[in-house]
């Protein structure tokens, strides 16, 4: 094995978060700095030619390689656990920028009383009405705490957007079930695609508060603070899923990666798959550095003094557990903290709708649309419901591909290939569209990650196994957006309308969201949380992780922002404490 | 090294004629008017001769010629089959491939099954021997057959892709598929147009990934 010089701080994983550090300590402080990524280098120019729908939105070339690495899920801790073969309900990608090059853009905010959902649901219903067997528990900050970070992930992206809650005054045609927001947003609302229209107008007759939604894949020209320039969205719709081919959709590398180039002080190494964080247990706790497969094949180590966990949320909870770092979670005792609260997102099309006129969906962008936020979270009563939390509806114009889009027919037509279907398919392939609805999921004690004892991936490490499922207050949560949903298309104008099927099974093969959430949660305490509000490791004071691992329940919101907003948080941590005076941070 | 084969098809079948050049380069020439039917002879990747036949009566039953429009076979899509079974997709290239497999999983853990699409579609073919004589009425009574079977679903995917996807694939040859529904390819821009139609059709010519860019990223069915 070789044995690198030392360096002051590496950084495991090369997406939104560990680039974003990577930055930070780069311009903050003189320090080294060392990202390492397992997957192949990428720069905004890679993206000029891909808009090809077979190659990137059904082939998943920006995704994670399964050839490699998957994961393994069960719906119970008495189950056998099945490896998840190909992509399907999550998305997480691989190579520089991470899924944060893939990613649909939606930048929304969580709402405050996720951040205290414990007490606030307590507060409100009584602990009687948390659904049996869950596992909520407060993050540790508020609302107020967070909100500054909030804003500065919002002015490093451009976000697009109309606030409906500026310091607690409640603007009209922005949402104004939103948190109070200390700014408006940088740059105006996106163009609202004639499908996202349909959906506004329909919301607005039915009484509800339909708003522009969020969106990274910027209206206009912008210049962050930090200086980096990108212009506009055209609305070509290649976007999810894809690459932005003119940088107006923030991804790591427009917005991160050309500043890190520059910066002298910290390196990305490509093809670099971190094993190991080598772990000293004595005298409190201390990670020494990381052990990788470098791009060659050789087994490298690099000591450092600060370690970086940006992985992803699963590989963030894997490694871990592989390097034997804090105490696993044992679901049958409740014992331990590693891997605990493992949530998914509520992401569904509650209602299919099919109209008589021509929609030209193929134009727009992943997150060019029109939201509702009136049945999200606790923004509704829910003293008579049969269950708690919510989500947001959503009409968007997100650039229609034919592969993927192609075969929907209305229900009278009952073939699905020869002349019949054919005629059919063709006549509604652009007369189709959906309401989204993402909702929350709560977290439950039986919901967990842990290593599974059969599957291993290239390299021999045992994968990640998920033990989760759907349960009773998701289910009543979707039979609840499925009305609403069907309720708003039959507003749009819908000839037709399909509703969902209700939630059965947690079904791998159906895309959810790349929403995965928990296993290294933060709290106030080690007895609940992996790490502190700063995301610093209880067990070891240099080791800070980074992203959705943190969250310590889901809550509907896409999770990007709040992911940026606490790697900001935990960047000043670091920079003006933890360098100075390293230690716990309190 | 494998002898090398060919699909071959009857011009007057295909309505246009199929021109392939062994650089993978498709495009449809003018029909010729002659009295004597010719023979297209398209080099193969991955099926053999008797095995394309069956791939292209069988997605021309999926996704048939008719009044209504060109189907599968103007759009290639057995090329389109062929070249995707012969790259990394065909072999599994990027699926989670470690046994032990266990294919009594319930189907929401998606396909647990050992099989590659190469495997898949050999396999499949046998239960089709002779598929490409048969009257159109008999071939889909075949089909219908196996419609509920894996093979069956694989090839109806496979024949959506290759009639709708960008033609450095070798399907959807002359953009024939977007024509059909109006798709229309990779523009870089609809910034003008994404507020004005509003229920009223935006039908601009198509554009292949070629014509907007003069470096399209090489085709996934290329990579090692």
């Amino acid at each position: 094995m070789k044995t690198l010089p030392a360096v002051d701080a590496v950084i495991i994983g090369g997406g939104w978060t560990g680039l974003l550090m990577a930055k930070e300590l780069g311009a903050r402080t003189p320090i080294s700095v060392v990202v390492l990524e397992r997957g192949k280098a990428r720069h905004k120019e890679d993206y000029i030619a891909d808009m090809d729908e077979l190659d990137y939105n059904v082939r998943f070339r920006l995704m994670q390689d399964y050839g490699l690495q998957t994961v393994s899920l069960r719906y119970t801790t008495s189950d056998r656990a099945i490896p998840i073969r190909q992509l399907g309900s999550f998305m997480p990608g691989q190579g520089t920028g991470g899924a944060g090059e893939h990613w649909g853009a939606v930048f929304p905010r969580f709402q405050p009383d996720v951040f205290e959902l414990l007490k606030s649901t307590t507060e409100k219903y009584g602990a009687k009405r948390l659904p049996e067997g869950h596992s909520i528990v407060d993050w540790g900050i508020t609302w107020d705490e967070i909100e500054p970070y909030y804003t500065r992930a919002d002015k490093l992206v451009g976000v697009s957007g109309k606030a409906g809650n500026i310091r607690g005054k409640l603007i009209e045609g922005g949402n104004i079930f939103e948190g109070a927001r200390s700014e408006e947003y940088p740059t105006p609302p996106t163009k609202v695609p004639y499908y996202a229209s349909l959906f506004e107008s329909a919301a607005k007759s039915l009484g509800y508060h339909p708003y522009p939604n969020p969106s990274a894949a910027i209206s206009k020209a912008y210049t962050n603070p930090d200086g980096v320039s990108r212009p506009g969205c055209f609305y070509c719709g290649f976007c999810d899923r894809f690459g932005c081919m003119v940088s107006a959709k923030a991804q790591p590398t427009n917005t991160l990666l050309p500043l890190i180039e520059k910066q002298k002080n910290v390196s990305l190494r490509n093809g670099c798959w971190v094993r190991r964080i080598e772990y000293d247990k004595s005298g409190g706790g201390r990670a020494r550095g990381v052990t990788y497969i470098d791009e060659t094949g050789e087994e490298t180590f690099q000591p450092a003094s600060m370690v970086f966990l940006g992985s992803w949320t699963f590989n963030n909870t894997r490694l871990l557990l592989l390097s034997g770092i804090g105490e696993p979670y044992d679901p049958a005792t409740g014992k331990g903290v590693v891997g605990r609260n493992l949530t998914h997102q509520v992401s569904f099309s509650p209602a299919q709708a099919f109209f008589e006129k021509p929609l030209n969906r193929f134009m727009g962008a992943a997150p060019a649309g029109v939201r509702m936020s009136d049945f999200d979270a606790d923004c509704f009563d829910h003293s008579n419901l049969p269950f708690l939390r919510g989500g947001t509806f959503a009409g968007i114009g997100t650039g229609f591909q034919p592969i993927v889009g192609f075969g929907a027919v209305p229900s009278s037509v009952k073939a699905r290939w020869g002349a019949e279907w054919k005629k059919a398919a063709v006549y509604w392939y652009d007369r189709v569209g959906n309401v989204g609805f993402a909702g929350e999921h709560i977290a439950y004690k039986d919901h967990y990650m842990d290593l599974d004892p059969t599957y291993k991936d290239h390299l021999g490490d045992p994968l990640l196994r998920l033990t989760i499922n759907w349960r009773d207050n998701e289910r009543k949560m979707v039979e609840f957006a499925i009305a609403k949903g069907v309720e708003l298309a039959r507003a749009m104008g819908a000839k037709e309308v399909v509703p969902a099927s209700p939630y059965g099974q947690y079904d791998t093969r159906r895309y959810q969201s790349t929403h995965v959430q928990g296993g290294t949660i933060m709290g106030k305490s080690p007895e609940h949380s992996v790490v502190n509000t700063y995301g610093q490791h209880w067990q070891a004071s240099n080791l800070f992780i980074m992203g959705a691992s943190m969250f310590a329940n889901n809550g509907s919101a896409n999770p990007t922002p709040t992911l940026l907003a606490l790697t900001y948080r935990t960047a000043d941590a670091v920079v003006d404490r933890y360098i100075k005076h390293p230690g716990q941070l309190t | 090294m494998r002898r090398r084969e060919f699909l071959i098809l009857s011009a007057a079948s295909v309505g246009g004629i199929l021109v392939y050049s062994l650089d993978g380069k498709a495009s449809l020439a003018a029909q010729e008017k002659s009295s004597t039917d010719q023979q297209i002879r398209i080099p193969l990747k991955f099926f053999t001769q008797s095995e394309a036949m069956i791939v292209a009566a069988a997605t021309s039953r999926i996704f048939p010629s008719d009044e209504e429009g060109p189907g599968a076979r103007e759009a290639g899509v057995a090329i389109f089959i062929d070249r995707q079974l012969a790259g990394p997709w065909g072999r599994d290239g990027h699926r989670y491939a470690h046994p032990p497999f266990d294919e009594t999983a319930a189907e929401e853990f998606g396909n647990q099954g050992a099989a590659t699409p190469r495997q898949i579609y050999r396999e499949g073919l046998k239960q089709l021997g002779g598929f490409d004589r048969l009257a159109p009425s008999e071939q889909d009574e075949a089909l219908k057959k196996i419609e509920k079977g894996a093979f069956f679903n694989l090839l109806r995917r496979n024949t959506i892709e290759g009639m709708f996807c960008d033609p450095q694939h070798g399907g959807n040859v002359d953009m024939v598929g977007w024509q059909l529904i109006g798709f229309p390819g990779p523009r870089m821009s609809n910034f003008n147009e994404i507020e004005k139609y509003r229920g009223e059709p935006f039908r601009p010519k198509p554009v292949s990934l070629a014509q907007v860019t003069k470096h399209p990223n090489p085709p996934s069915e290329e990579e090692k």
